[in-house]
């Protein structure tokens, strides 16, 4: 019996990291883009202060994912074509989202698979790593937080994604980069595992179950009692963090802000006018745009 | 207790809860019919089945963990198990022929049906030949495909399902909800209803009602001990077909299979094609990850061999043994460049088990003999994507199912492909498809495109495609996103908004504050200009 699946077997090999690159691209996310800026802007910051130089493509938008989960591959591979054009030079590419990470690494050389730009999807996709795996095995930022500036008590759900986990298999270093932190301590939700509902577009073709699912979640979070929800993909946040909205909204649970890795990382080395937890900052500007009506 | 229960069981009427369940199966029926989400929001609302999948779920997924302690054994254990699965199907057409070699020269009768209509024929035939009217039935899920129960009975034969589940699905009239554990969306009052109204013991007196267990299934056995005893033919399903051996491989806890398959004069065992492996050395790796993935147990109570009829002198065993490979839409999925690992399924059921959208909408709500992710992926290739297309959208591609296979499906990504076939801009007329081998993609392929879904999607690709659309659009989403809180935005994104509270866009996008901190538009690759500088 010799078959073997060796692509199989071979993406499943442990990684390789290069030694810390002189200049990366940031693939920021359509997500990040609009609705958590903050989070780009803070790991730019966190990336520069380790002495790397970071290219910030303005032809960049979004992955393609969206199209691509929902079985329109030509349309995806027609966005997808962009990013790789504007992500053409030789040099890493650090993605903030777990979810976006994996259709670049995981993706695309099967989206481009018999294409015209087959190699330069397989070679944008063997240089491209999700932010905590890229902070972690490229910079060893977790080894680098005891100084932090901010070191006061914060108890942090970390929500790992799916995709983060499973599909890019980072969960370790998501768990490694929150953890190192001094004073944060971090608490984990029933069936820590289990998907929050998100999904894409799931939430909207499925949105009975999508919202079942989400309020699961939320529920286990608001349980721990944590201060802050964290997590590495903004689709999980805004999912989370929308659902127990709603629930201290109807006065149900608490209050939980949620915030991207990256901020919150930002945030504790240099403390707390880096950049501002993103529930925080909508909720002023509700006041004021309500304040104008 | 016991006294309590039985002074209550006084006082049911016995008519009015035949009738309670008589309205019962008929509105599983008619939900049947419905659209899929119909079924899940249904679901979603039922607070003793949500309760019933998510305790199932979660014991499962606890046994199937304390049986795998360690991950590399685990991972190397699933390799090994990917690789016999691919290793047979890279090898089906000739392993069949092996397989129907050696079990022809052990005395087994082997029939090929290529639809669920010629395999439902065969069996009919083969009973009739026998002037068999009484059918016991070990679990068998191909059967449940091939709707057989249905067809003998329309014919006059009486199938008994002899699987405690399978035996409390039928005579509720429903269908598994789960290819394990069939009866798994049933709680212990439903069933203690269920078996006081319609279950009759041998001499056709009720069942006393009783929420006890043991009593519970004490009063079943009794009833189908009788059965295995007066049945004229045993029908079995297979977990593993041996091809050097001509050996059929029956795995099951109750007891019920080796008796179905041992104590009628005859017996017949239907699989699906891709159930063949080559040799008994593949047989234990695959044993152990079903029965430690299926139910957390590291072997089952039963292993049944099964390598020919009752020799002359023996005392036990059928006098016939037939085996029906049916195809039933395998040959086409075999043919799929993609979704060929289709055919490694073991039918453990550890996908279903780790899905959180089956452990929430129970596997009713999808409206197949498959439920959960092996479900959706199987059911839309056998049964086409005209008809159950819709299930594909319930998944949130999480990736949980595909973590729990023991031989590696990619299920996420078989699940995925599936949603571009049915949306495929060539439609494939599954009606005019008559030779089933002639062609690889999907029966109704294109079938769930709509001009709709398909506009907003070239919509979308437009706005992403060109960065200064993009930035068009970004800009008038940060600039408008007070319309967020809109009336207008409140209707259109209220399947969101519903339980959620509304997003907002932030006030500049990521691309206007990079731009604005000056960081760098372009890579420009000065490692040259730096040696030159430093010579």
């Amino acid at each position: 019996m010799t078959e073997q699946n060796t692509t199989a077997a071979a993406s499943r090999q442990p990684r390789v990291y290069p030694p810390k690159p002189e200049a990366v691209y940031l693939l920021g996310t359509c997500l990040v883009d609009s609705f958590y800026p903050e989070a780009g802007m803070d790991a730019i910051a966190l990336l520069q202060h380790a002495g790397i130089e970071v290219i910030f493509p303005q032809s960049q938008s979004c992955c393609g994912q969206p199209a691509y989960n929902s079985g329109y591959d030509e349309q995806a591979r027609a966005v997808a074509r962009t990013q790789l054009q504007a992500f053409a030079a030789d040099i890493p590419v650090v993605v903030m989202m777990g979810s976006c990470a994996g259709m670049v690494h995981k993706e695309y050389p099967k989206l481009f698979a018999g294409q015209p730009e087959e190699a330069a999807a397989i070679a944008l996709a063997a240089r491209s790593y999700e932010f905590s795996e890229f902070m972690v095995n490229v910079l060893q930022l977790e080894q680098q937080l005891a100084q932090a500036e901010d070191q006061s008590p914060l108890t942090v759900a970390l929500h790992t994604s799916c995709s983060a986990r499973r599909g890019m298999g980072v969960a370790a270093e998501h768990k490694a980069l929150v953890e190192n932190l001094p004073g944060v301590q971090v608490v984990e939700p029933e069936r820590v595992a289990e998907c929050c509902g998100f999904g894409g577009t799931f939430a909207v073709k499925q949105s009975d179950i999508s919202a079942a699912m989400a309020a699961d979640k939320a529920s286990a979070i608001a349980a721990t009692g944590c201060q802050r929800l964290v997590s590495g993909d903004c689709g999980c946040l805004m999912n989370i963090g929308g659902t127990l909205d709603k629930l201290q909204g109807e006065k149900q649970g608490p209050a939980i802000p949620v915030q991207h890795l990256a901020s919150l990382l930002y945030t504790r080395l240099n403390g707390g006018d880096g950049s501002q937890i993103s529930q925080k900052r909508s909720q002023q500007y509700n006041k004021k745009s309500g304040d104008k009506a | 207790m016991s006294q309590k229960i039985a002074s209550d069981s006084m006082h049911i009427n016995i008519e009015q809860l035949q009738q309670e369940l008589n309205v019962e199966q008929r509105e599983f029926n008619e939900l049947q019919q419905r659209h899929f989400k119909v079924r899940a929001k249904m679901a979603l609302e039922n607070e003793a089945l949500r309760k019933s999948f998510r305790g199932a779920s979660d014991f499962l997924m606890g046994k199937r963990k304390a049986v795998f302690p360690d991950e590399s054994a685990l991972s190397a254990l699933r390799d090994r198990g990917e690789a016999i699965r691919q290793h047979s199907l890279a090898n089906l057409p000739e392993l069949l022929e092996r397989l129907e070699k050696n079990l022809t020269a052990n005395g087994i009768q082997v029939h090929w049906a290529e639809t669920a209509d010629e395999a439902c024929t065969i069996i009919h035939d083969i009973l009739t030949a026998n002037n068999a009217r009484t059918v016991v039935k070990g679990k068998s899920m191909v059967t449940e495909e091939i709707e057989l129960n249905h067809f003998l009975e329309a014919r006059g034969i009486e199938c008994l399902e002899s699987d405690m589940g399978e035996y409390l699905v039928q005579l509720a009239g429903e269908t598994p909800s789960h290819i394990i554990m069939p009866a798994i969306h049933k709680n212990k009052a439903q069933i203690a209803r269920l078996m006081h109204a319609r279950a009759q013991t041998s001499d056709g007196s009720q069942v006393p009602y009783t929420e006890d267990v043991d009593e519970l299934i004490g009063n079943a056995r009794a009833i189908l001990r009788d059965k295995f005893m007066r049945a004229d033919a045993g029908i079995s399903g297979v977990n593993m077909a041996v091809a050097n051996s001509g050996t059929l491989c029956l795995v099951e806890n109750e007891g019920n299979g080796r008796m179905t398959t041992t104590m009628p004069k005859l017996h017949i065992a239907v699989t699906g094609i891709e159930k063949v492996v080559e040799d008994f050395s593949h047989v234990p790796e695959l044993l152990t990850l079903l029965t430690r993935s299926a139910t957390g147990q590291k072997i089952s109570t039963y292993f049944n061999m099964i390598s020919g009829p009752k020799k002359a002198g023996e005392l036990d065993g059928p006098e016939q043994v037939h085996l029906v490979l049916v195809d039933n839409g395998r040959s086409r999925i075999f043919s799929h460049p993609v979704l060929k690992p289709t055919l490694q399924c073991i039918r453990c059921g550890a996908c279903m088990n780790h899905c959180p959208v089956y452990a929430r909408v129970g596997g009713h709500a999808y409206g197949s003999t498959y439920p959960g992710p092996i479900g959706q992926v199987v059911t839309p290739q056998i049964a086409g994507l005209e008809k159950h297309g819709d299930m594909l959208s319930a998944c949130s591609l999480n990736g949980a199912c595909g973590e729990a296979c023991p031989v590696r499906i990619p299920l996420p990504e078989l699940i995925r492909e599936l949603r571009a076939e049915a949306v495929s801009p060539q439609f494939t007329d599954a009606a005019a498809v008559t030779d089933a081998t002639a062609v690889q993609e999907v029966m109704g392929r294109g079938a769930k495109r709509t001009l709709g879904e398909s506009l907003i999607w070239r919509g979308w690709a437009l706005t992403h495609r060109f960065a200064p659309l993009y930035r068009i659009m970004t800009t008038a989403m940060t600039r408008g996103r007070g319309l967020f809180r809109s009336k207008a935005a409140a209707v259109l994104l209220s399947p969101w908004t519903d339980s959620r509270s509304t997003p907002q866009p932030a006030r500049r996008s990521l691309h206007e504050l990079a731009k604005a901190r000056g960081v760098a538009d372009q890579y420009q690759n000065n490692t040259a200009d730096k040696r030159g500088d430093n010579a």
